[in-house]
């Protein structure tokens, strides 16, 4: 396909990664700050195509894993009730939360469907006048104006009974947290390339300056974070601090003004709770007052059910940059993607969930790394 | 989950007052939303999340990091040290 094979070539990966080994002199940690750019460096072995000098950690940047763990018992309670019809994308439902999964619930005869587009929710509240649809809007800035625009066409349609349970969450409030953090080892930054398509690039500009870190905005192949890596690489060898822009073919500057705009109109900024975390304060979008209508909170008195999430696993330590999936005892053991423990577990893009379905949880036990890493690896140069 | 996908527009259409299209996907075709990437032509890529397109493919930027690999290999060749 256009525009995704050509970023898959096992040549300017290759080309990328010498390069890189060209330019570096001594030991850096960059954050890749996207779930789906953890999921390509462990999927294609970028991390270990590039000198060992240059340390990956990855970030908070899965909208399913932070969603938090009370989020997901309100979503519980709604989609239980016999008169609402429950939708959702099919990565939520498999979330545990303290009462289970939505999955479990659907099999005990809850109405909860598994949508494409929020749009799709939409149409079903309008083909189903007496039953209440309630869409779970989770996700990062790059979801805020589908969700945006499913509330407003809705609220246009006089859909009444179309409603959200809202839970999105923003990044520059969790780079800077990061950047916070006691013991930060986090030195540069490849910043969301999607989030940025939206957003663009001016946000993380004042971050740069205030902390002296290189934020690069970062496309999904491995060829685009290779670039990536090679321009953060630069910049912290010469000792600068720049936002620069490697995903320039999808992301300006200003970001999509017309989504910017909705986002504005529909949503307003609030403090969010993030799975692992805690709070981070003015981290979220909340529905403005105008649309009360549509908040499923609201609509259905669930926001007082609260929970507390297992002490043992470190996914906030791993979410910071501060620890990786093998500093956890219970990784691969008690904790699989078909029963996790915590956050980073429990999207195929969160950290630990990325390093066991690509077999890093059988390193270091005398087992082969699985067939299908090494193949990867070999695909795009070969292992270093 | 922030996953984009880059697609051809083939057909545009109105939908509730919104833009609507089809987009191909490499033989799989999809409506998707083209409400906030209002100005994009029949024919243009745009890059497709969760059924709206939210930006639109620069054709030129895209093939800078080829053109930049290209200079390096030039670059290499001539800095094959002399015998």
């Amino acid at each position: 396909m256009k525009y995704l094979d050509e970023y898959r070539d096992a040549g300017a990966a290759k080309k990328l990664a010498d390069a890189i080994a060209r330019t570096v002199t001594r030991p850096w940690v960059i954050m890749e700050m996207c779930g789906g750019q953890t999921h390509t460096i462990v999927k294609y072995g970028v991390d270990r195509i590039i000198p060992e000098a240059i340390e990956l950690v990855h970030g908070p940047g899965c909208p399913v894993c932070v969603t938090s763990l009370e989020m997901i018992d309100r979503a519980h309670a709604i989609a239980e009730r016999k008169d609402v019809i429950f939708t959702s994308f099919g990565d939520m439902l498999r979330v545990p939360g303290s009462r289970g999964d939505l999955l479990a619930l659907k099999s005990r005869g809850a109405d909860i469907r598994i949508v494409y587009s929020p749009l799709d929710a939409v149409n079903l509240a309008a083909a189903n006048p007496g039953k209440k649809v309630v869409f779970f809007a989770i996700g990062f800035e790059t979801t805020a104006p589908p969700n945006a625009m499913a509330v407003w066409m809705a609220h246009k349609r006089g859909l009444k009974n179309f409603s959200v349970l809202v839970s999105h969450v923003l990044v520059p409030p969790s780079m800077t947290s990061i950047l916070q953090t006691p013991g930060n080892r986090v030195q540069a930054f490849l910043g969301p390339g999607h989030v940025c398509t939206v957003m663009g690039c001016e946000e993380y500009v004042p971050i740069t300056k205030y902390y002296k870190v290189p934020i690069v905005v970062t496309g999904f192949e491995p060829v685009d974070m290779l670039e990536g890596i090679y321009m953060t690489v630069k910049q912290l060898e010469a000792g600068e601090h720049r936002m620069e822009n490697q995903y320039s073919r999808a992301v300006r500057h200003e970001g999509n003004l017309q989504s910017r705009r909705l986002i504005e109109d529909v949503f307003e900024i609030c403090d969010r709770k993030w799975r692992g975390v805690g709070i981070i304060p003015k981290s979220g979008y909340k529905l403005r007052y105008e649309y009360r209508d549509h908040d499923a909170e609201r609509l259905f008195e669930v926001d007082d059910i609260e929970t507390q999430e297992s002490t043992e696993c470190i996914s906030g330590q791993i979410l910071r940059g501060l620890k990786k999936p093998h500093d956890c005892a219970a990784f691969g053991k008690r904790c699989t993607p078909q029963a996790p423990l915590g956050a980073t577990m429990v999207s195929s893009e969160g950290a630990c969930a990325a390093y066991y379905a690509y077999g890093r949880h059988l390193e270091g036990r005398g087992i082969p790394r699985c067939g299908k890493t090494e193949s990867e690896l070999v695909q795009i140069g070969g292992v270093r | 989950m922030c996953l984009g996908i880059p697609g051809k527009v083939t057909r545009t259409f109105e939908e509730h007052g919104v833009l609507m299209g089809k987009v191909d996907f490499g033989g799989v075709s999809k409506q998707v939303c083209l409400g906030h990437v209002s100005d994009v032509q029949v024919g243009e890529y745009v890059l497709v999340h969760v059924g709206f397109a939210l930006s639109k493919i620069d054709p030129e930027e895209a093939g800078k990091v080829f053109t930049f690999l290209e200079k390096m290999k030039q670059l290499d060749e001539l800095q094959v040290p002399s015998p």
